[in-house]
């Protein structure tokens, strides 16, 4: 039995009359690719903020890497991962500076940070260009080192926040390589996307519509329920109930 | 006259030493919906730019409804509409008063050009009162489309309006378009998500500052020579993997539920395929010859 490493029970906020996120339940297992789907304005960044720690609940139960969201929002900071697109590293800094940087925010302790950091320069086969800045890289480079910074400290569980928007094809798919690697050493993957093409990679997917999370299932299992060729479908039939003006 | 004509167009930035053009060259006919379609990094932003007069290219020429960009950029201000990928209206304006303001700006009422925005507007009408900062991200791109539109400009540049922007939106944001087509409007779009490209009468596969393909999206599809498998089994990961090694492979791609593979030997038929995976302990193993997509066909355009 493959522990749980997140788990909700009717998890809610409100923001004075409106609920942005409505009574959500539901479990992820260690090493599960979980996709989380939902139309622009549905409560995905409302719900992955609470998962983070960073947004307390109105009402519910949830718990993240072992903590609880109410009580131990910042033990759930320090044991979890966080990417996104937008926010990743910091351009003006060398590689290993990022790195450093980012271990350090974890929590590693120097001696750690420094045999970790050196690793991931070998294992990247960043030796060369370690101590040149990060705006020097090409896209995917810059992706892989920040998704691996993501992971530095040996999260349980690492949140992905649409990690491909805007990217090129390819960079795209070897991101997904990464996502496959990490996710076979254990560590639980939370990813949103935009792209329904990667929603059939996950394990299961979760789709959120007006705050609520009307659908969960792996890719098969949805396009099955919902009689449709493709997870764009599924999406679309879904998406389309939406009240709520995205 | 082409509505916009673009000729070895180059642009450099200082600051990063980046080229973001590389000596493009293309033509927009009128009344032709011409997407650029390619990722970040690729100069479509620095292309709207020089095209909106707002930058100056560092050589090469464009002109835009005959219009010089740099000796006749206050021409050009006029008659174009620009939405660009950034959120630019007043958020501390209502939505009415945004529209009544970019209307003003051009010398014209809301009223008169009313009936070109009525389709769109409609939609984010019940929430004229409200600021546009306040507004969810479906309504505020809605609202900068009619903002672009309100001096009825004979051109619309928009620069990535569908980034970020969920599938169904999407989808309702083109319908949007292919309404303002059919009123005459020249567009030109650009996008990071292939799918669109289907939707466009011309498309530029564009990357790191350079053309790749420039075709209808047909006519890109049709460029593509090699036969492509869809694989599938019931194991795609390990598939994957396997497909990779196959010393047979000349490019394999994860495509949503199936695999693209193509085959250093063009002769090599879906049973040669089907018969290397049993080897592999592969099953459930289907191969499909498929028709590629714009997606399929910008990877084998990239350059890496």
């Amino acid at each position: 039995m493959e522990e749980t490493v997140i788990s909700t029970h009717k998890l809610t906020k409100r923001f004075g009359e409106f609920t942005a996120v409505d009574a959500i339940t539901f479990e992820v297992s260690q090493g599960e690719i979980f996709g989380f789907l939902g139309a622009n304005g549905a409560g995905k960044t409302t719900a992955m903020r609470m998962l983070c720690g960073l947004l307390s609940p109105t009402s519910g139960q949830a718990q993240v890497a072992g903590f609880d969201v109410f009580k131990q929002a910042e033990k759930i900071k320090q044991n979890i991962g966080y990417m996104s697109q937008k926010f990743s590293l910091y351009e003006d800094l060398t590689i290993r500076e990022n790195i450093q940087l980012y271990g350090g925010i974890y929590g590693l302790n120097n001696r750690d940070l420094k045999s970790k950091s050196e690793a991931l320069i070998q294992r990247l086969q960043l030796q060369e260009e370690s101590n040149k800045p990060v705006r020097s890289l090409p896209l995917g480079w810059k992706q892989k080192l920040a998704f691996s910074v993501a992971i530095l400290h040996e999260p349980k569980i690492v949140f992905l926040d649409e990690p491909t928007g805007g990217v090129d094809p390819i960079t795209r798919r070897q991101f997904w390589d990464l996502i496959y690697e990490a996710a076979a050493e254990g560590i639980t993957v939370f990813v949103t996307t935009h792209y329904m093409d990667e929603a059939e990679y996950c394990n299961r997917v979760s789709i959120m519509v007006d705050g609520r999370m009307d659908a969960l299932d792996s890719p098969a299992g949805l396009k099955k329920t919902y009689q449709a060729n493709s997870m764009d479908e599924v999406f679309v039939q879904l998406a389309r109930r939406a009240v709520r003006s995205g | 006259m082409n509505t916009v004509e673009i000729t070895n167009l180059k642009k450099s930035y200082a600051t990063n030493k980046v080229q973001a053009l590389q000596g493009i060259t293309f033509n927009v006919q009128p009344g032709e919906l011409f997407g650029l379609i390619g990722p970040d990094g690729a100069g479509k932003t620095t292309l709207f730019r020089i095209l909106t007069t707002l930058i100056i290219p560092d050589s090469g020429t464009a002109t835009v409804l005959g219009f010089d960009v740099v000796k006749d950029f206050k021409e050009i201000r006029k008659i174009v509409g620009y939405m660009p990928g950034k959120f630019s209206l007043y958020q501390d304006l209502t939505v009415e008063e945004n529209l009544e303001f970019f209307a003003t700006v051009f010398n014209t009422t809301v009223e008169e050009n009313y009936e070109l925005i009525k389709d769109i507007y409609i939609q984010i009408e019940p929430f004229k009162k409200r600021k546009a900062g306040k507004l969810s991200g479906g309504m505020k791109q809605k609202l900068a489309l009619c903002c672009a539109l309100i001096h009825k400009p004979e051109i619309l540049f928009l620069d990535e309006p569908t980034t970020g922007v969920d599938a169904v939106s999407r989808k309702e944001f083109w319908e949007m378009l292919q309404g303002l087509k059919v009123q005459g409007i020249t567009i030109l779009v650009s996008t990071p998500y292939m799918d669109e490209a289907s939707l466009c009468d011309r498309v530029a596969l564009i990357q790191k500052g350079e053309i790749l393909d420039l075709n209808t999206p047909q006519g890109i599809i049709e460029n593509y020579k090699k036969p492509l498998w869809a694989v599938r089994s019931d194991n795609m990961h390990r598939l994957l993997n396997d497909l990779r090694k196959y010393d047979q492979t000349d490019t394999c791609y994860a495509f949503g539920d199936t695999h693209h593979l193509t085959l250093k030997n063009s002769d090599m038929t879906a049973d040669d395929i089907e018969r290397h995976l049993q080897n592999e302990h592969h099953h459930y193993v289907e191969v499909n010859k498929i028709e590629p997509n714009i997606e399929d066909c910008f990877m084998a355009l990239m350059k890496i």
